[in-house]
Parts: C-alpha cells; sequence; structure tokens
C-alpha cells in the first residue's frame, strides 16, 4: 500500500507540470523585463538630452531644436486646471453615493453604471465630445451670450474640461473608497450627538478623508497628464510663441508634443534626441504622480 | 416594578423591521427617570435594536420600519412632527467601540456644543471640565486637553466618549455594550461611573456581560429573539424568575 504512495508519477506528467511553471515564470519575468527594457531604453537615449536649457526653453526652427518649456508649462496648466474642474464634481458626486443614495436604489445603480461606463470609452471619443459640447454647444452659446468671440473656439479651458469629464471616474472611485474607510461608527457618534448629515460630512468624514480626495486627484493628474488623444481636437496647438496668457488660449502639451516630434517634422531623424528626452519627462512625470499617489493611499490604509 | 420613580420612556406595542424581517415584537415596557435599566440577552436577540429604536439611530439603515409607541417624556419620538436632529440631542448615545474623533480632546467634547451654537471660550472650557470631572476623567488629562484623544488608553476612550455624551446636557443617556472592549479595571470605573451618572441620568444600558447588569442596574430586561420575555427588578430578575426561559439564561443554561 505504502508503495503506492511513494510511487514517483509519470515522466510525462511531471514534464508536463515543470513546463506550466516554467511557462508562468517566464511570462512574469517578460513583464519585467518589458518595463525595465522601456524605462532602461529611454533613460539610455533621452537621460543626456534633460538640461536645464532643454526644460525652460521654446522650441526652435520647426521644433527640431531647443527646449519643451511651453509643453511642460501648458500640461502644467492643463491638469490644474482639469483639477479644479473635475475633483470637485467627483467629490460631490462621490458624496451623494457614499452618504445619501440607497445602495440599491435605481438612481444610485444609473450613477454607478454611468461611472463605469465613463471609465471604459476610449479617449478620443472624449475628445469628439468635448468639440461637440464644450466648444460648439457651450463655447458657442457662451460667445453668443456675451458678444464675445473667444470661447468658440479650442481652449485651455475646454481641453481642462474634457479631461475633467475623462478622469471623472478616477476621481469618484478614489473618493468613494475614502469615505467609506470612514469608520460608521465615528458617523454614528457624530448624528448621536445631535448633528444633522451634513454637519458630519463636513466635521468628520471630510477631515477624515481628505488624503483619499488627494490621491484621487493625484491618480486623475497622472491619468490626465499623458492624454493626447482627448485633447488633440479642443484646443491643444503644436507650436506657440508665448505661454497661454488666458484659459481661452491654445496650449501646448508634452504628449502631443512628443506626437508632432515624431510625425509631423519636417526632419525626423533630426529629433530622436528631443523625442527620447520629451518621453523621458513625459515618464518620469506619471511615474512621480502616480508614486505620490501610491505611498499616500498605503499611508491612508495604515491607519 | 420601581413605580415610585416617574416614568422616562414608554414603548407600546413596539415592533421593529429590518426590510421583511421581524426584529422587535410587541414590546411594552416603562423606564423609570434616573434609574439604570439594563437590557440582556443572547446575540441578536434585539436589545441593541432596541436601544437604538429610542434615539432613532435605526433610521440610518435603509429599509427599516416600525410599528407602535415609542414616547420619550409623552412624546411619541416617531411622530410626523419630531425633528430627529433635536432628539438626538437631548439623548447622549456611548456606543461599544468607542472611537473618539481624531481631533484633540478637547474638541471631542465640545463637538455637540458648538453644532450650533457659537460659545465663547470661557463657556467651552467650563463645559469641557465639568463634562471631565462627570466621566471621572479631569485628573487624568486635564494637562493635555489639546493633545490628540486617540493617544488616550482604551479605558480612557471610552470615558472620554461619556464625558463626550455627557457634554451635550441629555437627559438620557444609552449604553451600548460599553464596556464590551475594555479590560477589567476600565470595566469597573466605568461601571462606578454609571453609578454616579444615574443620579443625573435616566440611564439605558444594553450589556452582554449578566453580572454587570447586577452590579449596576436597578431594573432589567431579558430579551430573546426579538421579543421581551421579562422585565423586572434586577434582583427579582436574578434571584427569581418569573419565567423559565430567564432562568436558564441567567444560570448559563443557554446563551
Amino acid at each position: 500500500m505504502i508503495n503506492d504512495v511513494v510511487t514517483t508519477r509519470p515522466l510525462p506528467k511531471r514534464l508536463l507540470g515543470f513546463f506550466a511553471v516554467l511557462l508562468a515564470a517566464t511570462a512574469a519575468f517578460a513583464v519585467i523585463g518589458l518595463i525595465l527594457g522601456m524605462v532602461g531604453t529611454f533613460v539610455f537615449n533621452g537621460g543626456g538630452g534633460i538640461t536645464w536649457t532643454f526644460l525652460s526653453e521654446f522650441p526652435r526652427n520647426s521644433n527640431t531644436e531647443g527646449g519643451i518649456w511651453p509643453a511642460l508649462a501648458g500640461t502644467t496648466f492643463l491638469v490644474l486646471l482639469m483639477t479644479i474642474l473635475g475633483v470637485p464634481i467627483g467629490t460631490a458626486t462621490a458624496i451623494y453615493l457614499s452618504e445619501f443614495a440607497k445602495q440599491d436604489s435605481w438612481f444610485a445603480r444609473s450613477v454607478r453604471f454611468a461611472v463605469n461606463t465613463l471609465a471604459g470609452v476610449p479617449s478620443i471619443v472624449f475628445g469628439l465630445f468635448g468639440v461637440g459640447f464644450f466648444v460648439q454647444f457651450m463655447g458657442t452659446g457662451i460667445d453668443g451670450f456675451l458678444g464675445t468671440s473667444s470661447f468658440g473656439d479650442g481652449s485651455l479651458l475646454w481641453a481642462s474640461a474634457t479631461l475633467a469629464v475623462l478622469t471623472l471616474p478616477v476621481v469618484i472611485v478614489a473618493v468613494e473608497e475614502s469615505f467609506r474607510a470612514v469608520p460608521k461608527d465615528l458617523r454614528e457618534a457624530s448624528l448621536a450627538l445631535g448633528a444633522t448629515r451634513w454637519q458630519t460630512i463636513v466635521k468628520v468624514v471630510l477631515p477624515n478623508s481628505l488624503t483619499g480626495i488627494l490621491t484621487g486627484s493625484i491618480l486623475a493628474v497622472g491619468r490626465g497628464a499623458g492624454e493626447v488623444a482627448a485633447i488633440i481636437f479642443v484646443g491643444v496647438t503644436y507650436s506657440s510663441e508665448s505661454l497661454p496668457s488666458a484659459v481661452t488660449e491654445k496650449f501646448m502639451h508634452l504628449g502631443y508634443h512628443l506626437f508632432v516630434l515624431s510625425t509631423q517634422s519636417p526632419d525626423v531623424d533630426k529629433t530622436l534626441p528631443l523625442q527620447f528626452a520629451t518621453t523621458l519627462v513625459l515618464l518620469g512625470l506619471t511615474f512621480l504622480l502616480n508614486l505620490t499617489a501610491i505611498l499616500i493611499r498605503s499611508r491612508l490604509r495604515k491607519r | 416594578m420601581a413605580k415610585e420613580y416617574p416614568v422616562k420612556i414608554e414603548a407600546h406595542e413596539f415592533n421593529f423591521y429590518y426590510g421583511v424581517k421581524q426584529a422587535l415584537y410587541n414590546i411594552t415596557l416603562s423606564i423609570p427617570e434616573r434609574r439604570v435599566t439594563a437590557f440582556i440577552g443572547p446575540s441578536g436577540c434585539g436589545k441593541s435594536t432596541f436601544l437604538r429604536s429610542i434615539n432613532r439611530m435605526n433610521d440610518l439603515i435603509d429599509g427599516t420600519r416600525v410599528d407602535g409607541h415609542m414616547v420619550v417624556d409623552g412624546t411619541d419620538v416617531y411622530d410626523k412632527d419630531v425633528d430627529v436632529v433635536r432628539l438626538r440631542r437631548r439623548i447622549g448615545m456611548v456606543f461599544q467601540k468607542s472611537i473618539p474623533f481624531p481631533k484633540s480632546i478637547f474638541e471631542n467634547i465640545t463637538y455637540g456644543l458648538t453644532l450650533n451654537e457659537k460659545l465663547s471660550k470661557s463657556a467651552l472650557e467650563e463645559a469641557v471640565e465639568s463634562s471631565l470631572r462627570k466621566s471621572a476623567l479631569w485628573e487624568e488629562v486635564k494637562d493635555r486637553l489639546h493633545h490628540s484623544a486617540l493617544g488616550l488608553s482604551g479605558g480612557q476612550q471610552q470615558r472620554l466618549c461619556i464625558a463626550r455624551a455627557v457634554a451635550i446636557n441629555p437627559d438620557i443617556l444609552l449604553m451600548d455594550e460599553p464596556c464590551s472592549a475594555l479590560d477589567p479595571i476600565s470595566t469597573g470605573k466605568v461601571e462606578e461611573l454609571i453609578a454616579e451618572l444615574k443620579d443625573t441620568y435616566t440611564i439605558v444600558l444594553v450589556t452582554h456581560n449578566m453580572q454587570q447588569a447586577g452590579r449596576v442596574s436597578d431594573q432589567t430586561g431579558f430579551f430573546l429573539m426579538g421579543s421581551l420575555i421579562e422585565f423586572d427588578r434586577t434582583r427579582t430578575i436574578f434571584t427569581s424568575p418569573s419565567k423559565k426561559e430567564t432562568e436558564d439564561y441567567i444560570t448559563g443554561r443557554f446563551g
């Protein structure tokens, strides 16, 4: 009897098991390899190109020389304005979903369905939506109402608004998660002391979710900073003599700049070092933002 | 029953439902003023649900429903005209898990006071001192009022929560298993406190600790599967209960 147990399995079966593990491990290594390879390539080829002049100067000679300053500044303005527009709406939605909605109500389910759907829409669709809704409908409408002519065209404002819509799911999910992490007991203690729901939200829930709102904002910024397709029709420009001085002006953007350098340049080979360096800056920026969000989140979890 | 004390809280044919599931069946009882009333019974028997029905904390749960009457000071608290927020301001509550707000000790106590009115600094300081004295915490924390309340020990945190509830000047204190997370020494302190507070407040205490009910309460109600089986003087409940279920429970034959 005991011999049945100690008898080894037949060789083909053992080989099969061995190869299955080998395959899985290879796949896992391949993923790490791909990422390291990608980052490595950009650091190796672009690292030398990152100098103070590169970061602080305007592009020259049809984008074949000079720096990326307006693209860097434009990206920063874009995500800042996006945050200002999107985070309050996302936070308000999260407040509704977590604090007021009956969880299985028709309306709450519709909101959740909308948020999930929004998260899965290809970004080019947001770009077209931005043109149709923000630029043509709202912009032209505002111009007609005010008698101006500055809103009915793609601009920093409408690009930020488009990105705010695009990143809304990120904000809502992150903020709602942090609201739900506030212990039920704290809410009950506040209500039992005679606080209204709003007082409880303002004095207890929000202060305890600030890190969550911050995480949501940073994740949204990380997502928005790298987004090109969504802004391509709504205000980004391939070259600019000066930084935008109003939200109704056009702007340059790192991701779009990269696209322009690699496809629209009169001499693509000449711009190759610039492309690598720009990619590295964009990569570094998104990585830094995501890292910050992860660090904040892990501190939040620990509490 | 202790007839010599006026009635503070009165339930009449009170039923409670979580959705379709009924949690309380025809509860009828009178809780006297400035006494300690304890509710005992096995987990899920409805004692906490009943307690939380008094200040309508159960309203926060989706799909709950009541019928019958819950009368506090002559007013049915489930009446349409009742302002829940004002009702809760008259009834202090202490929970099983004593999480103070992640604020300073001082801010924890003034939380309820500053919700609707702006009080002077001296009035607030006075209120903080008197609440902390009432909850026997003043001597331990008077030098660190502006430190985070989360730095206090578990027992101190629970007494802080009592001080926080007392600060809003309620007539009634509801306590939902206030000692179940505390060590015996802290439990002793909270029990002493309950004995002192009953001169000022009507205290309703839910506990799964029968000895505690025996030590601190004047009358005890025994809940089983959503029904109030027996409600009498604590001494009577523990020495000569009239129902077999009560006797089985207090002698440890089940639960």
